[in-house]
Order: structure tokens, then sequence, then C-alpha cells
């Protein structure tokens, strides 16, 4: 349940729980990491723009991993790069999440077998919250699996973290 | 404009010392073979000749001919022993319109080629990529480090057709 759906007992004051608050406020301003790895990173800026504009859901890219929440790893993840991801994400400030976008960065994609050079699936080096399928998985995709991880992260708690 | 043969004859003459031959019979485009560790002088002679003027060098690939021994090992996989690894050279001409196609053939357990990045720098990450993937090492080559692989990779030359990738690199499981 939304935070503002509930009625207010009072003029301007809401009441709730703190848990409830936190997770309100994390799940509606998602900043993502802007970094992009491959084909699939072409769909990912397309839902920043303004036709599927991932910024309704609180969702805009920052340059630095310090300022960011979420990582969108959208795309192929070689072996040398796995290596930068794995950086980026330490550098990253919790709580901080992961959607992995893509055949690629779920499993390896296209170069499952003989892809010498990519890692077969982000979930190697760090942790994944949401897998989105598809190669590369169209916006509506993409928004689905943000949906999916602020569902997520609504029921989040801070005596034990459900993640 | 001039035809491969007419090419061939201009080489021929002017390095008549060298084992230079022409293979028309592949389909797609005559191809000339020159001795590798002499390209460089042959490449100098194709892009300032006047008749010639090999002004671009379109692309430089690595080839592993696998025409060697191939040995099966105790894992069911194949390593192969002897024969090639070859350089194939595209060149235009940009004001006389015409294309050459040359090829050097080097030996797989010691395979050496002159560079050719003073006579056309196009070719500087082309031998990069063509060390880096075939292990073809390019005589006073400026730069002769890997371009696409970690520079740290020491897995041996992914294109190779024997290459057998790691199980693993830097800690990850490199297999699915
Ligand atoms: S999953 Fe497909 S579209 Fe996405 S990066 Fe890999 S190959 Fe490209």
């Amino acid at each position: 349940m939304g935070l503002l759906d509930q009625e207010f007992s009072d003029s301007n004051i809401v009441i709730t729980k703190a848990e409830d608050l936190l997770n309100w406020a994390r799940l509606s301003s998602l900043w993502q990491l802007g970094f992009g790895l491959a084909c699939c990173a072409i769909e990912m800026m397309a839902t920043s723009a303004s036709h599927y504009d991932f910024d309704r859901f609180g969702v805009i890219p920052r340059p630095s991993p310090r300022q960011s929440d979420i990582i969108i790893i959208s795309g192929t993840v070689t072996l040398k790069m796995a290596l930068r991801i794995k950086r980026l994400y330490e550098q990253m400030p919790d709580p901080k999440y992961i959607i992995s976008m893509g055949s690629c960065s779920n499993c390896g994609g296209p170069y499952w077998e003989h892809g010498y050079h990519v890692l077969k699936g982000v979930d190697r080096v760090i942790p994944v919250d949401v897998y989105v399928p598809g190669c590369p998985p169209r916006p509506e995709a993409l928004l689905e699996g943000l949906l999916k991880l602020q569902e997520k992260i609504r029921t989040e708690s801070l005596s034990k973290k459900s993640a | 404009m001039k035809k491969a043969d007419e090419i061939l004859e201009l080489l021929k003459s002017n390095f008549p010392d060298l084992p230079i031959e022409m293979d028309s019979e592949t389909p797609t485009e005559p191809i000339i073979s020159v001795p590798p560790k002499e390209i460089d002088k042959i490449g100098v002679f194709l892009r300032d000749n006047e008749e010639l003027l090999f002004d671009s060098l379109m692309c430089l690939s690595g080839v592993d001919d696998a025409n060697g021994e191939k040995i099966k090992e105790a894992d069911e996989s194949e390593s192969i022993k002897g024969g090639t690894l070859s350089v194939y050279y595209h060149l235009h001409s940009t004001s006389l319109k015409h294309k050459i196609t040359l090829k050097v053939s080097t030996e797989r357990e010691s395979p050496e080629v002159e560079s050719v990045e003073g006579v056309w720098k196009t070719a500087d990450w082309h031998e990069r990529e063509a060390y880096d993937m075939f292990g073809i090492i390019f005589l006073n080559h400026p730069n002769l480090q890997r371009i696409l692989m970690p520079y740290d990779w020491d897995a041996g030359y992914p294109l190779r057709k024997d290459y057998k990738n790691p199980e693993f690199y830097k800690g990850m499981k490199v297999p699915y």
C-alpha cells in the first residue's frame, strides 16, 4: 500500500510507520548510475528519454557511483569490464540495488558458449535484485523490472533485510 | 589502374631474389604471397611506386591456417603442432582505384612478421589485434601489446583453432 493512499486523519498530517516512510522515500527516487555496456544500453537510453520517461518513477542518471542507488547492467559483461563493474558497485553507498538487463548480463546471452571474453552472468561478481530477460528487452520490460524492484523495496524491513 | 598479374610482374622485376607467387584460383580475388620478413620493404614499394600508389591499407587480418599436425589430448581436446599462421593485407589505391591482396605465412611455433606500421599507420592497431588474437609477433612494431583482451591475459590467443579457455580469470569462473 502506498503511503499517500492512506487517509489523512487530520489536515496535512500523515501517520505511518517509519519503515513505510523510509521505503517509500527510497523506492520513489532510485537514482541510476549512468552506465551502459552494449546494445542493451540503447534500449535503456530510450527508456530514459521522453517517450518512456524513466523520470516519472524517480529514475535519473547520475554521473557518479557515490550518488547512485541503482545500477542497471545493460549489456555484455566482458571479463575486462567485470572487474570495473565490481569496483563501481563497491563505490556505491548502501542501500544499493542492481537490475541485470538482457540475456548477456543475465547469463552470457549469445556468447554463452563461444564467448571466450564474456562473463556468463553478472551475478558471478555482484548480487542481482531483478533480472530482465530479452535481447534486448523492450523499454516496457525494463520498466516492469523497475516496478518489480520497487515492489521489493516496499516490503523491506529495518529489522531484517528481505533481499 | 593495374590488374593483379601486372602488379605481380612489377613486384617480381623489383624484387628478383624474393619468392613472390600469385594464387589466382581463389574464387574471390587473386592473392600474392610474399615472404614475412620482407613485407615492410614490399609495402614501401607498393605505396610509393608511381604506377601503384597503394596509399590505403584497408584491412590487415590474422588467420590460423590450422594445417599442422593435429594431436588428440587426453581430455578429448585437440592441439595443433607445426603448420602456419598467416597475415592478409588488403590494399587500395585511392588515386588509381585498384586493389590487391597480399599474404604472408609464418611458422606457428615462432610466428614472426615484419611490421608495416611504418608504411601505413592503420597497421598499428590491426597488428596489435592480430597479435592479441593469434600471437603473431610483428617485428619493429612500436607498441606491440594486447588491445582487446586484458593486458595481463596469460591463457593464450583466443582465435587460434586449438585455443582452450581457462577455468578462472581473477577468481571469476569463465565457462558457462
Ligand atoms: S542481451 Fe542482446 S541486446 Fe543486450 S547486450 Fe546482449 S546481445 Fe546486446
